[in-house]
């Protein structure tokens, strides 16, 4: 394993790599293509640059904690808004998730549907890129039209296009409180329903989730304490007409959207995990023609985690359904059969490719992963 | 303005190219008469002019992919046009060049509430897309003050910004597909009404990317539910730092108001006089709009009001109703007009961290003093974008030089402090041959890299962006 310690030294590592190399930040998001090579690691870059809580932005190494960076935030009572999970609950990896492999794979959670997801609040990064160059991009203010936007290239695209060595976000106030809607009972489609009737409310949702586990289609509301009862009413009077809505707030609540980010429910999956990006009204379609051994919503109905049988292609279910399919988990057999990302339309795909290879002449990157 | 000497070869085949042109789109579609063709020969950076060759308006996709094909065989540069109000010279065209305006693509394709999504063409106008869904209580939320005008098409090659863009961010939080035409012909479809990429996040880079890699002809935008109301609060500082501290404290308690804006003594004096809003005449002026409901709007306000006491303000002015709100955005919304009534202006666009706020000031008003122009400084201050309006007279010999080069010092200083060149208005020609003080030949080498996949040939608005002498060697291939 290689382990580079400084910017410079990484860069050194890639100029004078001579084979593919399986890129790893804490270890915890192995999936896509399985990669054969040997791991370079940002473990060892680690730490903080730079924090300014009154300038809502912060600087780090890729190689930090986001546990780090996130106990650093609450001391000034912020946090990272778009709510990064934890793969761990459905991938069983051991490790520490890293705020570069948080941006590699653009990983939000369920605030990603009223604020944005990673790529959103990513103000600037740095990297090597495949012939060791290091390359910077963005920077630190929260408006920037200076060039091309490499910075939202490089979020999602697995290390694949350059090895991240420090990546600058924007952060937000933490909510002085939250609570949660629990409407009971609905299927899928009523529950996409309500999900859309209250996300198109003025009040302001940050979340709206389906767990059919549970029975439970959740919408939460955060803010300050007056706003957020104020909302939860008038909410609670806008569902009316779909169902009786139970409201909940505190610990139970925290944790039940800890679970809805994370897909808690498919922890003990034993079949394969897909996640599917479509428009929300599109989901209930999605859920009748895969038909999935257990699911989870969230974005209101346009994320959808899904076990399957192992070896199912779900994309094959269907086809004519616009958006993108991911197997998150499986075995690296089938994950070496099955495209994991989804495939991209030829003009696409071609431009993809061609990006690679600008940025990796040699084809050293996760190789393949993002297939 | 350097820009590449035109193609005498193109410009001998103007005749042949009109005909081909002619071929794909109706005759009125096509405009060569050089009488007709000085319409295009600038945007809103009105200092520098150069009519094209020719221009086309095509109203369809297909249109727009045949145009393409014929300057692509004909190894045609091409310069995309929206609506023409670009403040960094990004459509003005070169002599040499087919300007393809997008005007005739304006209308909306679908509009999905469930889904809070619209599609439209992307020659429709910003506020055209807000007016399409509002009777049902949705809006666009990026609002450029050019929205009156300004297209979606300019808007997203731009990745423009708005008032409101502390809450709702910028073009590029807002954009979930585009449906764009390659240099070559080929029509992709990127994105959707889905969220996020499947793959490598193109969508990310084409907005912003000021026309270089495709034409966008349609767009899926996101939609929102109007809040319940808005309301704007006005407060005055003896200093500008002492503003600063302000904005950085109410940031620090956890309040996000959709605008805090912030205007020096100069614009308010200029301002006052324009539109007499009754503006306290002191240093530094906030307004800090919040939204919600009655009762949350009061909750934030009160919170707000909290802290701008703990730092003396000269004055604290609420709206108790839409009347008084609208007249504590009367002088800020009239900045810009004012400021064009008195004289002529250079509008820059730098970001700097918000910490660095009291020492740029500073610095601004030293450099002002230096070159001999008044500097008025208008801005979102909530995300550090900088509006420094540099006073100039366009009949005085030398003055335009020198407000630029007065220009080129307050975006370096912004660089230096940590921010960047342009928060919202783009490069263009106007802040090309800066960026070497930006980025290093390797940064700017990688953004290159990119047009070269997209556009081989570099024929799209081939002299913007990048400095000349780091793009010459590819615009002489192609
Ligand atoms: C009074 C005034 C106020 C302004 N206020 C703001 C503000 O608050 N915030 C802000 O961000 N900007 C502001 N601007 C700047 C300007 O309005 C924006 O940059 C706007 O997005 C430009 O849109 P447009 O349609 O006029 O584009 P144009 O000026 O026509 O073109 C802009 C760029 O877009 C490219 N382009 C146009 N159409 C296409 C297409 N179909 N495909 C690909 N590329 C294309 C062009 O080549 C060019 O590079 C202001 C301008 C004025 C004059």
């Amino acid at each position: 394993m290689i382990e580079p310690k400084t910017e410079a030294e990484l860069a050194e590592a890639l100029k004078s790599a001579n084979g593919p190399l399986r890129i790893s930040g804490g270890g915890t998001r192995d999936y896509g293509r399985p990669v054969q090579g040997e791991v370079i690691s940002t473990s060892k870059l680690s730490g903080i640059t730079l924090y300014e809580p009154g300038a809502l932005t912060i600087v780090a190494q890729a190689g930090t904690p986001v546990s780090e960076i996130e106990a650093e935030l609450a001391k000034n009572n912020q946090r990272l808004a778009f709510e990064p999970m934890d793969h761990r609950a459905i991938l069983g990896q051991e490790g520490s998730p890293t705020i570069g492999g948080v941006i590699a794979a653009n990983v939000s959670g369920p605030r990603r549907i009223s604020v944005g997801a990673a790529r959103d609040f990513l103000l600037g990064v740095r990297f090597v890129d495949g012939e060791g160059k290091i390359i910077k991009n963005g920077g630190r203010v929260m408006k920037n039209v200076t060039g091309y936007d490499l910075v939202k290239l490089m979020a999602g695209s697995f290390g694949t296009l350059g090895i991240l060595t420090e990546v600058s976000l924007k952060v937000m106030p933490a909510d002085e409180t939250a609570a949660t809607l629990i409407l009971n009972g609905l299927d899928v489609e009523q529950a996409v329903a309500a999900m859309s009737s209250a996300l198109g409310s003025p009040y302001d949702v940050t979340g709206a989730a389906h767990i059919p586990a549970s029975g439970h289609t959740v919408v939460r509301i955060e803010g300050f304490e007056k706003s957020v009862a104020y909302r939860t009413e008038k909410l609670t009077q806008h569902l009316s007409a779909i169902g009786t809505a139970e409201i909940i707030s505190g610990d139970a609540h925290d944790l039940l959207w800890q679970d809805v980010r994370d897909a808690k429910a498919l922890s003990g999956a034993e079949g394969d995990i897909w996640r599917v990006s479509v428009k929300p009204s599109d989901g209930p379609a999605v859920i009748q023609a895969v038909n999935p051994t257990s699911y989870l919503m969230d974005w209101g109905g346009g994320l959808i985690w899904m076990e399957t049988p192992s070896g199912t292609d779900v994309r094959a279910l269907i086809p004519d359904i616009a958006g993108h399919s991911t197997l998150i988990k499986a075995s690296p057999a089938i994950r070496s059969e099955i495209a994991t990302f989804q495939p991209e339309p030829k003009p696409l795909a071609l431009i993809s490719n061609e990006l690679r290879s600008k940025f990796d002449p040699r084809g050293i990157l996760n190789p393949g992963l993002m297939s | 303005m350097e820009m590449p000497q035109p193609d005498q070869s193109i410009l001998n085949r103007k005749n042949m190219i009109v005909e081909k042109l002619h071929s794909v789109l109706p005759a009125d579609a096509v405009i060569h008469d050089p009488a007709e063709t000085r319409a295009y020969e600038c945007d809103g950076l009105a200092a520098y002019k150069c009519p094209p060759l020719c221009a086309v308006l095509p109203a369809t996709t297909e249109e727009v992919a045949a145009v393409l094909k014929i300057c692509h065989a004909e190894g045609i540069p091409v310069v995309p046009r929206g609506s023409g109000t670009s403040l960094a010279g990004g459509a003005m065209p070169t002599a040499d060049s087919v300007i393809l305006g997008v005007a005739r693509l304006n209308q909306v394709i679908e509009t999905n509430y469930p889904d809070r999504t619209i599609t439209v063409q992307s020659g429709r106008t910003n506020l055209s897309v807000t007016g399409a869904v509002e009777t049902d209580g949705f809006f666009y939320a990026p609002d450029p003050s050019s929205q009156l005008a300004c297209a979606i098409a300019g808007n997203i090659a731009m990745n423009s910004g708005g008032a409101h863009c502390l809450k709702y961010g910028v073009t590029t939080n807002n954009l979930h597909g585009v449906k764009m035409v390659m240099m070559d012909g080929t029509i992709v479809d990127i994105g959707g009404a889905h969220l996020d990429a499947g793959g490598l996040d193109l969508l990310g880079v084409i907005c912003g990317s000021e026309g270089q890699l495709g034409v966008v002809t349609e767009a899926t935008l996101r939609i929102l539910h109007k809040p319940e109301g808005a309301l704007p609060v006005l407060m005055g500082f003896d200093s500008a730092e002492v503003a600063g501290e302000c904005v950085s404290d109410i940031i620090k308690a956890g309040v996000l108001p959709v605008a805090i804006e912030y205007m020096d003594k100069l614009c308010i004096e200029v301002c006052e006089d324009f539109a007499k809003a009754g503006y306290p005449l002191c240093e530094a002026l906030l307004i800090v709009e919040v939204e919600g409901s009655e009762l949350e709007i009061e909750e934030q306000l009160s919170k707000i009001k909290a802290i701008a006491q703990t730092h003396n303000p000269v004055e604290l002015r609420e709206a108790n109703d839409a009347d008084e709100a609208a007249r504590i955005w009367l002088g800020r919304k009239s900045a810009f007009g004012a400021m064009g009534q008195i004289n002529d202006y250079m509008c820059l666009d730098g970001t700097i961290p918000v910490s660095e706020l009291p020492f740029v000031l500073r610095r601004i008003g030293e450099l002002s003093k230096e070159y001999g122009l008044d500097v008025g400084n208008v801005f979102h201050a909530g995300d550090g974008n900088m509006h420094p309006l540099i006073l100039f007279d366009a009949n005085t010999p030398g003055q335009l030089e020198t407000c630029e080069a007065l220009g080129a010092e307050i975006l370096k200083l912004c660089v230096e402090v940590g921010g960047c060149l342009t928060g919202e208005h783009g490069v263009g020609i106007e802040k090309r041959d800066l960026m070497n003080a930006q980025y290093t030949d390797a940064d700017l080498e990688a953004q290159m890299q990119v047009k070269d996949v997209f556009d081989p040939n570099w024929l799209l608005n081939p002299a913007k962006v990048f400095p000349l002498k780091d793009s010459e060697t590819r615009r002489a291939a192609a």
